[in-house]
């Protein structure tokens, strides 16, 4: 199994794509070396633009550039991209619908060292709140390398979510197909849902795993979209399991976690349990460390499967006694 | 082009009735920093620019950007006035269901080239377009329109790096200097000068005019499209409210 972080399969990404399409530029804020845009510098020169130390202005030089029928790849630290320039991917890209790309890299917890300043744990959030945005999370190499070509052919401002560490590779198989807002069924399950993004979809799977010798069927669904969301894989998959539980290296407020909570709630009510990080900034560490310090290994994710299944076992029994559908068993209390 | 001052001052006058009358009609909105621009806008749009109101979206056509968005009844007026769109629709500027929003937007707008209103926005996007032209060998030019007030934001001193640094040559920007902020005069609220020895540092070249009289404005014009390396600011001194006697300086 190969191993490489989701920023270096970018780099390798934009090289490809700006061989086939000469409207491909890229812009950087200083940090070419780290998001891997250095890599497309160093191909193509003349379509590579650095703003210096300005996300401000490298989001606004992007939408100027669309304008003009470039498609431009902005990249910096998502803490950068998505906060520091929020209100320019608002106002100055998704307002007007630009074709703007915005790559950030080094998000979440596993940025390591650099510590809680440089550790993105709202982008989701942000990002997923605007009108008019698409917000992608790939889990591995093959998928970025996939995502950063659908987004280069869709029309309209897309944000893509990389990270700093090395994750394994797990969509190398033949038949993997990436399409925008289309979930991937990784597993097949019957007993729980467990939606994962960006690097804790390799957790899942090896959460999914264990759970199966524990005799806990679980679904994994890779959620690499987040907006738009595949609702119909969510609740295809949560009306057969009636449990679901969400893995995202993200603040469990306003991400993948939430965007499944919205759905269940409207469309299939079901015991969500969200893996990810509770609402709290992070630290300075190793990877692995933080990933375990702030609740997202598969231990984690095995620890809130066994409880989204109690939950939805309760819920039945609740609902058998008072004989009403399970999922609105709430309502006997208030009868 | 044309550059017939009188033809020019007739349009500006048509220009101002209507942006009072739009601005009545709405009860609400920016009257001051439309009026101080109109001069700069009727030179830019009757007489300078390549634009063509049956094709807004030309790809060869020179750019315009008002970076100082609540100036859009000024923009309106004299888009209406150029036939991007019927006149009648200027009385529905900031109503329900209107082409023309309270700021510009190039979604709703024919002839608006970017969406703007939050400000200090739009040099980072002129630089965009600029560089765009560059890439492609075209050789047509980024204006843009600046409030003196919008200079406090940081991100127009970014972009203003940016300019220098990409050697911009096709880019055009003009700052309205009206010396009025919302809260006060900008000299007691955040003092903005020297404008133009701050551009000049910043590696701009910089020329200073009377933002009222045409033919300042066209000279201005004509040297920055002579200066090659560097982007031009042309900083206009102006008089918020001007035409209007009982809005001047106001």
């Amino acid at each position: 199994m190969a191993n490489l972080a989701t920023r270096e399969a970018y780099g390798k990404a934009l090289v490809e794509l700006g061989k086939e399409n000469k409207n491909i530029v890229v812009l950087d804020a200083d940090l070419s070396k780290s998001t891997k845009t250095a890599d497309f510098a160093k191909a193509f020169p003349e379509r590579f633009f650095n703003v210096g130390i300005a996300e401000a202005d490298l989001i606004g030089t992007a939408a100027g550039l669309s304008t003009c029928g470039k498609i431009p790849f902005a990249s910096t630290f998502a803490m950068f991209a998505a906060g520091r320039a929020f209100e320019q991917i608002r106002n100055s890209v998704c307002y007007p619908k630009l074709n703007v790309k915005i790559a950030a890299t080094h998000a979440g917890l596993t940025v390591g060292e650099d510590g809680a300043s440089h550790q993105s744990v709202e982008d989701i959030s942000l990002m997923r709140s605007i009108p008019n945005m698409t917000v992608i999370c790939p889990a591995d190499d093959v998928e970025t390398m996939a995502a950063i070509k659908a987004a280069s052919e869709y029309y309209g401002p897309v944000y893509i979510r990389l990270g700093r560490s090395s994750v394994p590779t797990i969509n190398d198989r033949p038949d993997y197909k990436f399409e925008i807002g289309k979930a991937v069924l990784l597993k097949e399950g019957k007993d729980v849902s467990i939606f994962a993004t960006g690097i804790m979809v390799s957790e899942a799977l090896k959460a999914a795993e264990e759970l199966q010798k524990e005799g806990i069927d679980a679904e994994v669904i890779n959620i690499h979209t987040i907006k738009p969301l595949d609702e119909e894989a969510v609740v295809n998959s949560v009306k057969k399991t009636k449990a679901a539980v969400t893995c995202e290296e993200h603040n469990i407020i306003g991400g993948l976690g939430s965007a499944v909570c919205e759905v269940v709630a409207e469309k299939c009510p079901a015991p969500v349990v969200r893996v990810g990080i509770k609402d709290t900034f992070g630290e300075s560490g190793k990877p692995a460390e933080l990933l375990k310090k702030y609740g997202l290994t598969k231990e984690d994710i095995i620890k809130a499967v066994k409880e989204a299944v109690a939950k939805s076992k309760m819920s039945a029994t609740q609902a058998k006694s008072c004989n009403i559908s399970p999922g609105w068993h709430f309502l006997s209390k208030l009868m | 082009m044309n550059r017939d001052i009188n033809k020019l001052k007739e349009i500006a006058v048509e220009v101002r009735k209507n942006i009072i009358k739009m601005l009545t009609e709405s009860q609400s909105g920016h009257p001051g920093g439309s009026l101080s621009a109109v001069e700069i806008l009727t030179s830019l749009y009757f007489s300078e620019m390549k634009v063509d109101p049956n094709n807004p979206k030309w790809e060869d056509r020179d750019r315009f950007i008002l970076s100082k968005g609540h100036a859009a009844p000024v923009l309106y007026a004299v888009l209406a006035e150029k036939g991007f769109f019927d006149k009648s629709e200027l009385m529905t500027l900031r109503k329900i269901d209107s082409n023309l929003q309270g700021h510009p937007s190039i979604k709703n707008t024919p002839g608006v080239d970017m969406s703007t209103g939050s400000l200090g926005q739009g040099l980072s996007v002129a630089n965009g377009m600029a560089l765009a032209g560059k890439l492609d060998n075209k050789d047509y030019r980024v204006y843009i329109l600046l409030g003196d007030g919008e200079l406090e934001e940081g991100q127009v001193w970014e972009a203003a790096m940016t300019s220098a640094h990409y050697k911009l040559d096709n880019l055009t920007a003009f700052v309205d200097f009206n010396g009025l902020q919302i809260d006060g005069p900008c000299k007691d609220v955040m003092n903005v000068t020297p404008i133009a020895d701050k551009f000049r540092a910043f590696g701009w070249n910089v020329i200073e005019i009377d933002g009222h009289d045409y033919n300042q404005i066209f000279d201005a014009i004509d040297k920055a499209k002579a200066t090659k390396g560097m982007p031009t600011m042309i900083v206009a001194k102006t008089v918020k409210g001007k035409g209007v006697s009982f809005m001047e300086t106001k």
